[in-house]
């Protein structure tokens, strides 16, 4: 029996093993989003329609008050409508995601008290549950640019690396979001609030091209304005700049998020059964 | 260094502690609306701050020990059952083994693969399908995939759910939900097998067939920790015991001895005289209650069907006599869902002035309850003031178990319903529209 391995956990002593357990779990993570992916359209008539029609609606709302009646200038020659749904993907993406993982522990509440895996694999596969979302609203804005002719060019190639940055800031404070929720479910009030606030901060019915440059680098402190501008950035062509200074601001601010919410998850984890 | 049986062990547990923080209920309500948000908005501003504010003094928290100083070593291949009271730390030891909590002090190491069954169904989702369900069950549970499909079969045999792998678990029946979620855990293979008691639920010839799976399973050298309140199961499966009281191990041994001294430690159990979480002015107490039998034998498990009685001894301080008083019982599930309530007033009883000692008596003529533990709260309250003299939650915990309520038959189980009623059926003529009785409608 010796070839056994021998786990030995004592009280107070981080365990040496977690990012082993991780990696064993890992099919979890693809269980665990599988579940929340089938279980949110079973049910329902549009099914996977749902992941079109609310950013479809927002861009059309958007375009319709920031484009038509507030006439705010696009970039260069740039449909608003595309300029809009540039940026609603990322956006949609990060509050999808945030909140969902946000809510994760919470809604999980049960599994937590009665199975032992890595606690990191619930608001991760919330992360991925919202990237097929995502991967699914694309194709609207594949649509978008057939229909009014506009094609991205070379810069295309670096949008991959935006979606990781919106993964990594979701994830991020989704991490400190939902671990604080465990504990004081004045929280979960918090979440819907970052939205819609963020919605109205952030750069998505209009170019941050308006804000004047003497407040561009304070404007992205707000990592999603880095995040939008990159999206736009690849896909838009030409016709839109990257400010360097405020993408690796923006970048910097989401590293931060990041690491200090894996620290943060990680040392109240321990406690989650208890006080959930 | 540890010793060369640590070495070998399958788990070795050393001083295992577990501290819970309980909140006090406050004695007195909020006075007034004023008070209650003052306090409210008070709590809400410290809130934020509360993780970085090292004590609270104000909100009367008390410490408490779920489980102290646990030690123990099992070696691969034993069963080992643990039996105790509710609350005496099984459910806590149990899950500090599954690391699902962290000790507060304390060590413990475990050799192998470890699978623990807390509870039957955790994360079944009612709205997948039976087969979408074994596959997250089993990825819940620490399987991997490939094993899963390899087992797939197997599972759903046993299970018994062939026909409706592609049904929502919600449109199953409570026994099939059983049925699928316990198959899943019974076909892991892991090197030590930790389950509380969750063979409660199920039609017994499911559990029969668990306790079965669970024999075999831990026949090639498999270790089994084996939480249970059914001590002829704990006998049955389990050659070695361990005895919790107050989260202290109280004996470690061969099972029948652990069970014989378990019993005579509940004998001694319906002693109320040092619980303190009672409410009420304390005038009148309860300080001991005991079921006994028509003829005035103590009881240690009831029969459904069996005529009881359930009484409650009192002591009375009050200086003035004390009148009109009501005397209540309710009877809840384990689950906490009440069951039944008696009161004196319901049968017309007056005890009139109280003495000093006494005992009040409900009987109960055959007790209508199927076989389950049920755990019993009182309250002793002015009839005209609704003066709360005395009141405990779940003060003791009783067994029904056995037969006899149907004399000719054994009683449906739990899993059909906690209560027994008396039916007499009769075949009658098939009914058409013309054999049925105009209604009377009395004027």
């Amino acid at each position: 029996m010796s070839e056994l391995p021998l786990l030995t956990i004592e009280a107070g002593k981080t365990e040496r093993h977690y990012w082993q357990d991780l990696w064993r779990y890992r099919e979890l993570f693809y269980f665990l989003a599988w579940r929340d992916i089938l279980v949110r359209y079973k049910q329902t008539i549009l099914g996977i329609l749902w992941a079109l029609i609310r950013p479809v609606l927002t861009m059309l709302v958007f375009t319709v008050i920031f484009g038509r009646i507030a006439k705010l200038p696009s970039e260069g020659d740039v449909p608003y409508p595309i300029l809009v749904f540039s940026a609603m993907l990322p956006w949609q993406f990060f509050a999808n995601a945030f909140s969902d993982a946000g809510n994760s522990l919470i809604a999980n509440a049960n599994m937590i008290t009665k199975v032992y895996f890595p606690r990191l694999i619930i608001p991760a596969s919330a992360v991925i549950v919202s990237f097929v979302d995502f991967l699914i609203a694309s194709v609207i804005l594949v649509g978008l640019m057939l229909w009014y002719g506009h094609q991205p060019d070379w810069k295309l190639i670096a949008l991959p690396g935006f979606v990781l940055m919106a993964a990594a800031a979701a994830f991020g404070a989704g991490l400190w979001v939902s671990a604080l929720n465990v504990k004081y479910r004045d929280f979960r009030h918090v979440i819907p609030f970052i939205v819609q606030f963020g919605l109205y901060i952030s750069p998505v019915g209009f170019s941050s091209s308006v804000i004047p440059d003497q407040w561009r680098l304070i404007y992205s402190l707000n990592p999603l304005a880095g995040i939008i501008d990159g999206f736009r950035w690849a896909l838009l062509g030409s016709a839109s700049t990257l400010n360097q200074d405020a993408l690796l601001l923006s970048g910097g601010i989401i590293v931060i998020v990041l690491l200090s919410g894996l620290l943060f998850f990680r040392s109240t984890e321990k406690g989650f059964a208890d006080v959930i | 260094m540890p010793s060369s049986d640590a070495m070998t062990a399958a788990i070795v547990a050393e001083g295992l502690s577990k501290k819970y923080l309980i909140a006090h209920q406050r004695e007195q309500a909020d006075l007034s609306l004023r008070d209650a948000l003052a306090r409210g908005v008070g709590q809400c501003l410290k809130a934020p701050f509360r993780p970085w504010l090292k004590g609270d003094p104000e909100s009367g928290r008390e410490e408490f020990w779920a489980l102290s100083e646990v030690g123990f070593e099992i070696r691969p291949g034993e069963r080992v059952g643990i039996v105790g009271r509710n609350g005496a730390g099984k459910s806590t030891l149990l899950k500090i083994l599954s690391r699902i909590v962290e000790p507060t002090r304390g060590r413990f190491s475990v050799r192998g693969r470890v699978a623990s069954l807390l509870e039957v169904g955790t994360g079944v989702h009612g709205e997948l399908t039976g087969r979408e369900n074994i596959y997250l069950n089993g990825a819940l549970l620490g399987m991997r995939k490939a094993e899963i499909r390899r087992k797939f079969d197997e599972i759903v045999q046993f299970a018994e759910v062939e026909r409706f792998l592609d049904t929502p678990v919600k449109r199953y029946s409570s026994g099939m939900y059983v049925r699928l979620a316990f198959s899943v855990a019974a076909h892991l293979e892991p090197d030590i097998l930790i389950v509380d008691e969750v063979l409660a639920v199920g039609d017994i010839s499911f559990q029969k067939k668990c306790l079965e799976k669970m024999e075999s399973v831990t026949g090639g050298g498999r270790t089994l920790l084996f939480v249970s309140h059914n001590m002829s199961t704990v006998a049955s499966l389990c050659s070695r015991s361990i005895f919790l009281a107050n989260g202290r191990v109280a004996l470690d041994g061969p099972t029948d001895a652990v069970i014989n001294e378990y019993f005579a430690f509940l004998d001694n159990a319906c002693d109320l005289s040092t619980r303190t979480d009672r409410k009420g002015t304390g005038e009148v107490r309860v300080t001991r209650i005991s079921l006994r039998s028509e003829a005035g034998a103590p009881l240690n498990a009831v029969a459904p069907g069996q005529t009881v009685d359930i009484c409650l001894a009192f002591s009375n301080r009050s200086p003035q006599p004390l009148r009109g008083i009501r005397s209540m019982i309710t009877v809840h599930n384990r689950q906490g869902q009440p069951i039944f309530s008696q009161h004196n007033q319901l049968s017309g009883t007056d005890y009139g002035a109280l003495p000093e000692q006494g005992e009040f008596i409900c009987r109960i003529p055959r007790l209508p309850l199927n076989s389950a533990f049920y755990k019993l709260s009182y309250t002793i309250s002015g009839f005209g003031d609704s003066t709360l003299y005395d009141q405990l939650a779940d003060a003791i915990e009783f067994k029904v178990a056995g037969t006899g309520f149907f004399p000719n038959a054994r009683a449906p189980s739990n899993s059909y319903g906690q209560t027994l009623v008396d039916g007499y059926w009769r075949l009658g003529e098939p009914a058409d529209q013309g054999n049925y009785a105009e209604p009377v409608i009395s004027s």
